[in-house]
């Protein structure tokens, strides 16, 4: 272990933050060339070195949770940074895809963005990354939507900056921002409902101020709330039918900024429904007295089947990827709305693996781009035998789409299909084995471009991705294959974080 | 009724916020989306600034009296939710410059900033890319 200073060590979850938010600021001003992205790489390696400094220290400390208040002001009326196993978890994630996508992204934007704006991107790249990250750290739920927005206008930002190579990035962006604002002012409104009830807006202050209300069930502004609260988040999670957003979004942004979307935003909008319908309104008042089960597994089964469906019939494999994305959001929602440990484990197990399965594979893809100049089908076409590695790394990435034994997809569908068998809901199982069905249509439509098809134009002259590109896709989807034949470390923290979430000894 | 009334300004939060909606989901025209986005927000702001509200409140002032202490002038409204709103203003109008930013950019590469324009502008783009690939 390194050794690193008292002060670094005491406001480690500040600093996650910290370090970010002033690095992205500071990359406005680092010109042109290649020191933006130096620069970000920096920033970025720096912060993922904060988060997997965080995960020793909560597994060392052996508490349940690790508190911080910002700037000493007690917890319920300043800030409060509240970093258990669960987030450690998700900063991980996010840190980590954060830096790989950002070593990958120097000969992309190099490639998508004109010179001139590439301090600017990096600069709002990383503030992106640092939105997420706070969102995620944070226990005060006014903070979470401030966080919300700077994540959220930061990523309007790169999407549009897909304009030079296709227009309708512009577009794509715009209608990104409307709903993103409409959900964002949703949740905005639900908390200030809750603070209403509860006079707080510390999580933890709430959750037991809720709990000690005698008619929580029936109380109308807190089934106000509630509401308001779903609706956001499930637009900002892309939940079937609020997805409408995301595939045009993923499908003209930037190959860069479509791979750390992918792998990081909706997923962090899955873990703040965590804490706000497992954190603040408690696993009784979500599942039991409302009708969050049937609602929100209806919704997700539908996703399941009707993105995969839609994702069948797409010839760009980039929208292809982006409507596979809702139907995974449809099983990562599945898993955490059963409320029993195997499905909620399956769930936070499933941010994991698909953020890396998917993030591989958009940086492949991107990779396609920067070589073929497009990603419709037909520039896919016979990619297996001038660009082997890159084409065998999408092929990988759409076996753990599938959930193919030995990856990483495997292991989530395995804990989801036991949590819907747990709860008596075979229906959800079948779902899932349908919707794993339609992946392998879509997979082999890949495939089948790649490695049977007959390259013409500029495939035929496509030559292997440079090696700056290739390392960060291998990493990933070897992740994916690493973490589906070994999965100590990842189900045990997920089992772990899941048993917490429901309310039993952690 | 005089509890309905009492109550009038959340009915106006919900009215504006409402009108808001209505203008997100039903005008084509871009700038017009953009300015019913900020009516949404804005009468999100009025529901904040009304529950801050406290019987007979005042400004949450506090100065020295008398003998030396220092003490609120008399029962003052909850001063948070301002402080929250400020941040949720600062936060709109952020989004509101950067919807006008990408809006003039459409404006620049498609001509118009009508929606049912710029659709059959991309379903043309579509129709193209098809007839390519056949």
């Amino acid at each position: 272990m390194l050794d690193i200073p008292l002060d670094v060590q005491a406001n480690l979850p500040v600093l996650i933050v910290l370090t970010p938010l002033l690095g992205g600021v500071i990359a406005t001003f680092t010109g042109r060339g290649v020191l933006p992205w130096l620069w970000s790489t920096l920033v970025t390696g720096v912060t993922f070195a904060l988060t997997i400094q965080m995960m020793m220290t909560l597994l060392a400390s052996g508490e349940p949770f690790i508190s911080y208040e910002l700037g000493n002001w007690p917890k319920w009326w300043g800030i409060e940074y509240r970093v258990d196993l669960l987030n450690a978890f998700i900063l991980l994630v996010v840190a980590g895809i954060g830096f790989i996508t950002t070593v990958y992204a120097r000969l992309s934007v190099q490639d998508e963005i004109p010179d001139d704006r590439h301090n600017v991107f990096y600069a709002v790249w990383i503030l992106a990354i640092t939105g997420l990250l706070g969102i995620t750290i944070t226990g005060d739920a006014f903070n979470v939507y401030v966080l919300l927005e700077i994540s959220s206008l930061t990523v309007y930002a790169l999407i549009a900056m897909g304009k030079d190579r296709d227009r309708r990035a512009l577009t794509a962006s715009l209608r990104y921002l409307i709903l993103g604002s409409v959900g964002a002012s949703f949740i905005l409104l639900g908390i200030g409902y809750l603070m209403m009830v509860t006079g707080t807006l510390n999580m933890e202050d709430m959750h037991n101020q809720l709990l000690r209300m005698p008619d929580l069930d029936t109380n109308r502004t807190i089934l106000v709330a509630f509401a308001l609260l779903v609706v956001g988040l499930s637009l900002k999670m892309a939940l079937y039918p609020l997805h409408m957003w995301l595939p045009k979004a993923y499908t003209y942004a930037p190959s860069a900024v479509s791979a750390l979307l992918a792998a990081t935003a909706t997923k962090v909008g899955v873990y703040m429904a965590f804490r706000f319908l497992f954190g603040i309104f408690g696993v009784g008042f979500s599942f039991y007295a409302m009708p969050s089960h049937f609602v929100l597994l209806g919704m997700a089964s539908l996703g399941i089947i009707f993105s995969s469906l839609t994702a069948i019939r797409q010839t760009n494999a980039k929208s292809l990827l982006a409507y596979s994305s809702v139907g995974q959001i449809g099983y990562i929602v599945a898993g955490f709305s059963l409320a029993n440990p195997n499905g909620v484990a399956g769930s936070i197990v499933h941010i994991f693996n698909h953020a890396v399965t998917k993030g591989g594979m958009f940086m492949a893809l991107g990779a396609i781009a920067y070589r073929v100049g497009g990603t419709d089908m037909k520039h896919l076409r016979g990619l297996g035998k001038r660009m082997p590695l890159t084409a065998g790394a999408l092929a990988l990435g759409g076996l753990g789409l599938i959930g193919f034994p030995l990856t990483a997809g495997f292991i989530s569908k395995w804990y989801l299909v036991s949590g819907a068998l747990d709860a008596g809901m075979w229906q959800l199982a079948v779902v899932v084995l349908i919707g794993s069905l339609f992946a392998l249509v879509y997979v082999w439509k890949i495939i089948e471009a790649l490695f049977f098809g007959e390259p013409t134009g500029r495939t035929a002259e496509a030559t292997e991705a440079p090696l700056s590109m290739l390392i960060p896709i291998w990493v990933l989807i070897g992740l994916s294959i690493y973490f589906g034949v070994d999965t100590s470390f990842t189900a045990d923290v997920a089992t772990r974080a899941a048993s917490s979430l429901l309310g039993g000894l952690p | 009724m005089t509890e309905l009334l009492g109550i009038y300004n959340y009915w106006i939060y919900i009215i504006l916020m409402m009108i808001g909606f209505y203008g997100v989901i039903a005008k084509a025209n871009l700038i017009k989306q953009a300015i019913a986005l900020g009516l949404f927000q804005t009468g999100i702001f009025l529901f904040y600034i009304s529950m801050a509200v406290v019987d007979g409140g005042t400004a949450p002032i506090w100065t020295t009296v008398g003998d030396g202490a220092v003490k609120a002038l008399g029962p003052y409204d909850n001063p948070l939710p301002h402080v929250l709103i400020l941040t949720a203003i600062v936060v709109s109008v952020s989004v509101l410059a950067v919807a006008l930013a990408i809006i003039i950019n459409i404006k620049w590469s498609y001509g118009t900033i009508e929606y049912d324009e710029i659709a059959a502008l991309e379903r043309a783009t579509e129709r193209e890319e098809g007839d390519a690939d056949a």
